[in-house]
């Protein structure tokens, strides 16, 4: 298996669902003991099968659980009716007692814990990182304060529990009531020494992003992170050069699932577009790339060089990759 | 005798250019300054209405000083020593706020030991500007006595404190903002060495 995703054995221990759209699960080691620490930010890979001997979907969830804690992990997964299955899979499959296997957890969102301050946005269900690196912070007298922003206090995933814990430090922005982070105030007022974190939807980090760098915050200073589900698409060819295989992508599978199907086991670590592990070469190809990474610059995804199989496609007449 | 790039632990040096930010500091000592003006050449208009110059002459930069005050900074120090000026500077990192940016520029004495206070005060290394300029004179920590002596350009240096004989080595710490001297002639210190300028 590919650097990094050594597997873990667990068990589903419970399933709690949270609001409307929102499900928690909680993982125990199914040979008991206790799993691997980890550090808040850190994901895991959840292998989801429909069935014994059908191929695995694979999907990135940040730990929500407390890092002190390792007799379990936690992820909540947000529903989504348009996406290729996956979180319907987990909300209407995933039942207490089943066993499933997830990878071990790998960090690509860590806090820097040189800063003086951490100030963290969160947007929908981009807070998961956030649960846990609350809790690691709070249990080292680390300075943090959070902005959440939702849509509807109904959604508003954790919120109440963020601000039970930790009172003053945690604001909470009501999108439907025309709640709005005040962002150039909110960044000039930080003490020099603090590092941004942001998690939540493409255009909330890019805001973000632009904002904080307009008014002088180094790029060493802002971590940012968003998983990209695979979307589905239409079915597509591509021929495997190196492995000397022709392989179809299925509407429902991500260009990475179709490789690994075909037998061929290419790097990865987060299967969202941001570890930059399974990058590939592109050796020709005659059609449109539809890049959903936020790895390859703009330039490279211009010049039709490269793709992230993990989550990007591809229509048109032939490709040619390098794997 | 110019700055090695090779040797591992020497600090790297580069040149100052225009960052965006709510607030620009320099600090620069000597020929530093010439380092200021040259940025000040490729800046956007009004840079300077938001920026303070912490300017340390020495011994050769009395001739910057009015070209310094014609860029017109927000606020001018002008102090004896960056050792007097370092107070000051711990002040003003505890109070500013993320978006001040940070130029040091002049000996490595100078960067060295302001550095040393704006990493205390949590800017992160890799976004401070610093350029070299002006001479090579060299801060060394007595590995014996750990005393600091400034201005060092012999090697071997005779050290200000506890008065051994020091091979000024290339090791840097950044911590101390020094080079490391340690003494060159243990055995027998009457053993004669020859003394020759080097770093200037
Ligand atoms: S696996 Fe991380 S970018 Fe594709």
């Amino acid at each position: 298996m590919s650097a990094g995703t050594t597997k873990l054995d667990v068990t589903v221990a419970d399933v709690v669902p949270v609001n409307e759209l929102v499900t928690r699960f909680h993982f125990r080691p199914t040979n008991g003991g206790h799993l691997p620490t980890f550090s808040g930010g850190a994901h895991v890979v959840v292998e989801m099968r429909e069935h014994e001997g059908a191929t695995p979907r694979l999907n990135p969830y940040s730990l929500m659980s407390s890092p002190l804690n390792t007799a379990e992990y936690t992820i909540s997964v947000r529903r989504d009716d348009v996406g290729r299955g996956g979180s319907l899979f987990m909300h209407r499959q995933v039942k207490p007692g089943d066993r499933m296997v997830i990878s071990y957890p790998v960090n690509l969102f860590s806090l820097d814990l040189r800063a003086k301050k951490h100030l963290m946005i969160a947007g929908g269900i981009g807070i998961t990182p956030f649960m846990a690196q609350t809790a690691q912070l709070a249990s080292s007298s680390g300075n943090f304060e959070l902005h959440y922003a939702c849509r509807t206090a109904s959604l508003f995933t954790y919120g109440d529990v963020l601000a039970e814990r930790y009172g003053k430090r945690i604001h909470l922005y009501h999108d439907d009531r025309g709640e709005k982070i005040e962002l150039a105030r909110l960044l000039a007022s930080q003490p020099l020494g603090t590092h941004l974190y942001i998690c939540g939807p493409a255009p909330m980090i890019d805001w973000v992003r632009n904002t904080a760098a307009a008014s002088g915050w180094p790029s060493e200073t802002v971590h940012y992170e968003h998983f990209s589900a695979p979307k589905p698409g239409l079915p597509f060819d591509v021929t495997l050069a190196v492995s000397d295989k022709k392989i179809r992508v299925g509407e429902q599978q991500s260009l990475l699932e179709a490789i690994e199907a075909a037998g061929v086991d290419p790097p990865y670590l987060c299967r969202g577009g941001v570890c930059g592990q399974c990058e590939t070469n592109v050796i020709s190809s005659d059609g449109k790339f539809l890049h959903n990474d936020h790895w390859l610059s703009e330039e490279e995804h211009r010049s039709g060089k490269k793709i992230m199989p993990c989550v990007s496609r591809f229509e048109g007449r032939s490709l040619v990759l390098e794997r | 005798m110019p700055i090695e790039p090779t040797i591992k632990s020497r600090p790297v040096y580069g040149t100052l250019s225009p960052q965006p930010g709510t607030d620009h500091l320099f600090i620069a000592d000597a020929e530093g300054a010439e380092a200021i003006l040259d940025l000040a050449k490729s800046a956007p208009p009004g840079f300077f209405d938001a920026a303070e110059i912490v300017f340390i002459p020495r011994a050769s930069g009395d001739g910057y000083l009015a070209a310094l005050h014609a860029l017109k900074p927000a606020r001018f120090y002008e102090g004896p020593s960056i050792g007097a000026a370092l107070p000051r500077l711990k002040q003003t990192f505890a109070t500013a706020h993320m978006g001040l940016r940070l130029y040091l520029s002049g000996t490595e004495g100078l960067i060295g030991q302001a550095m040393q206070a704006a990493l205390d005060a949590g800017i992160d290394h890799s976004s401070i500007q610093t350029e070299h300029r002006g001479s090579l004179a060299r801060r060394v920590q007595c590995v014996h006595c750990k005393g600091v002596t400034e201005d060092v350009t012999t090697q071997p240096v005779t050290c200000s404190h506890c008065g051994l004989l020091l091979l000024v080595r290339d090791h840097y710490s950044r911590r101390l903002a020094a080079f490391q001297g340690v003494c060159i002639n243990a055995e027998d210190q009457s053993e004669k060495v020859p003394v020759e300028e080097v770093f200037r």
